[in-house]
């Protein structure tokens, strides 16, 4: 298995990917269950959901919230600013 | 505690060195560019590049008088020559005298008693060439480890930060606190979201509710300017480099702290009071934190950065680290460490903060870093209050 992204805690509902990731790539990496494909293609460092992420759901990295859902998030998508908010950064919040 | 040791200049009041600086100190911007001639034109003189010291509320002029007698009063520093122009807010006499009350010489010269830019220019290369003189009689010596302030500053992050660099930074500062060193943690806004990790690593409740107070004043002071923090904490870069959040961010920043207990609280540019961790309030801006730490006292400071950050310091040598082999590719002219190793499976993090711990004691024992091979002397006064 040559691994492509990083699961940082086992809480996480997203990787990190450690290289650039094709469309339809298989996510490859220790302790990741199933066979999850990327959505979209995901560039170097970015996160890719591994389970599906309900709007308004806290995003788990290094086992600890990142931010809220801002949309429904489908398994093997892209997680950026597209889709994911700051709590603690947002003067509206 | 351990027998680690480097190569250090030993001090007449027992601190240690990692070089030879003669300090050249504005006491005002309008002093600066008189000062940076002076600096230039002297082999072993540094500019300490302050632009303040006029039109400054009282509390931010007694901050920047205090952190600039600590510069002068720095471990690394030999000697001090202080510029000023005659007529600016900050009393550079007291600057002056407050740095003669530590052991190295210091020299004033004041611009509108010497008679304009040349003749104080001139003057100003004559001292300070008599002051780097000093360099010469000093010599490196065997020193404990424990002689060590460290500070662990991050900037231009990306994604591979908080996979690669951050931790093994970590693991750095593990090996120094073990050896009896001081490491300082400093950026607050870089902690949002990630508070809770130093909190429970407090060595006592009321550090840990100092660590709260402090975030939440950073963050409130950062709501309070309505703004979205998006697009400066993170910044465009760290966004580019897969960073979404500042959460996100500050849960990879908080782990180049490691992993030993938080000792102290300390205020911008503080004197570090006990050996291990220490979390110090700064901007998360790379030169006004690092100058900071400089003022603090650290005679290294490590600078991890994915996206690559060149900048230096003046009188503390700070060595990059990146997490990202693609940036370490790219500018590896200014990178001291490729930590991008752990993201391509070569090394462990483990291995990575040895190597870095390594590194560290070279640089204090006289390697130079990157950025000073390649003449970076950043230097940034955080200012609070507003210009008049």
């Amino acid at each position: 298995m040559l691994v492509n992204v990083l699961l940082l805690h086992p809480d996480d509902s997203v990787v990190t990917a450690i290289r650039d990731l094709a469309q339809g790539e298989r996510l490859c990496a220790e302790a990741l269950p199933s066979e999850l494909c990327t959505r979209q293609p995901i560039p170097f460092g970015h996160k890719v959901a591994i389970h599906p992420i309900a709007t308004g759901e806290h995003v788990i990295k290094y086992g600890a919230s990142i931010g809220v859902a801002t949309a429904e998030i489908a398994a093997g998508e892209h997680v950026h600013t597209h889709n994911l908010t700051s709590v603690r950064g947002d003067a509206s919040r | 505690m351990n027998d680690t040791t480097f190569a250090g200049f030993v001090r007449p009041d027992g601190s240690v060195g990692v070089r030879n600086v003669v300090a050249v100190i504005p006491s005002c911007g309008c002093a600066q560019h008189v000062a940076r001639m002076v600096a230039t034109a002297v082999p072993g003189a540094a500019l300490v590049d302050y632009t303040g010291g006029c039109g400054e509320t009282s509390a931010d002029l007694a901050v920047a008088t205090q952190l600039l007698a600590q510069m002068g009063r720095h471990p690394n520093v030999i000697a001090s020559l202080v510029i000023s122009l005659g007529c600016e807010g900050l009393d550079a006499r007291d600057l002056s005298a407050r740095i003669s009350q530590g052991w190295a010489p210091t020299e004033l010269l004041v611009i509108q008693e010497m008679g304009g830019t040349r003749k104080t220019i001139a003057r100003g290369i004559e001292i300070a060439r008599t002051l780097a003189e000093g360099a010469s009689a000093n010599e490196r010596r065997s020193c404990p480890a424990s002689t060590l302030t460290v500070g662990l500053e991050c900037g231009g992050s990306d994604a591979t930060s908080g996979l690669a660099a951050n931790p093994s930074l970590g693991v750095m500062a593990d090996r120094l606190v073990a050896a009896g060193g001081r490491a300082i943690l400093p950026e607050t806004s870089e902690l949002l979201g990630a508070e809770h990790i130093l909190m429970d690593r407090a060595a006592t409740p009321e550090l840990a509710a100092q660590i709260e107070r402090v975030v939440k004043a950073c963050e409130r002071e950062l709501k309070a300017t309505g703004e979205d923090m998006t697009g400066k904490q993170p910044s465009p870069g760290n966004i580019r480099g897969g960073l979404t959040t500042v959460e996100e961010k500050a849960l990879g920043d908080v782990l180049k702290g490691g992993s030993t207990p938080v000792v102290d609280v300390l205020t911008y540019g503080q004197l570090p009071r006990r050996p291990g961790l220490s979390f110090m309030d700064t901007p998360g801006n790379d030169l006004a934190s690092v100058t900071g730490l400089a003022a603090a006292g650290c005679q290294v400071i490590v600078f991890t950065t994915g996206r690559g950050n060149p900048m230096g310091n003046a009188i503390a040598p700070v060595l990059k680290v990146t997490g990202n082999p693609a940036t370490y590719a790219r500018m590896a002219e200014d990178m001291d460490v490729n930590a991008g190793e752990v993201v391509e499976g070569q090394a462990t993090v483990a291995e990575m903060g040895e190597r870095i711990w390594e590194i560290v004691l070279a640089v204090a024992s006289g390697q130079q870093t990157a950025a000073e091979r390649t003449g970076h002397q950043e230097f940034m006064m955080l200012r609070k209050g507003p210009l008049y």
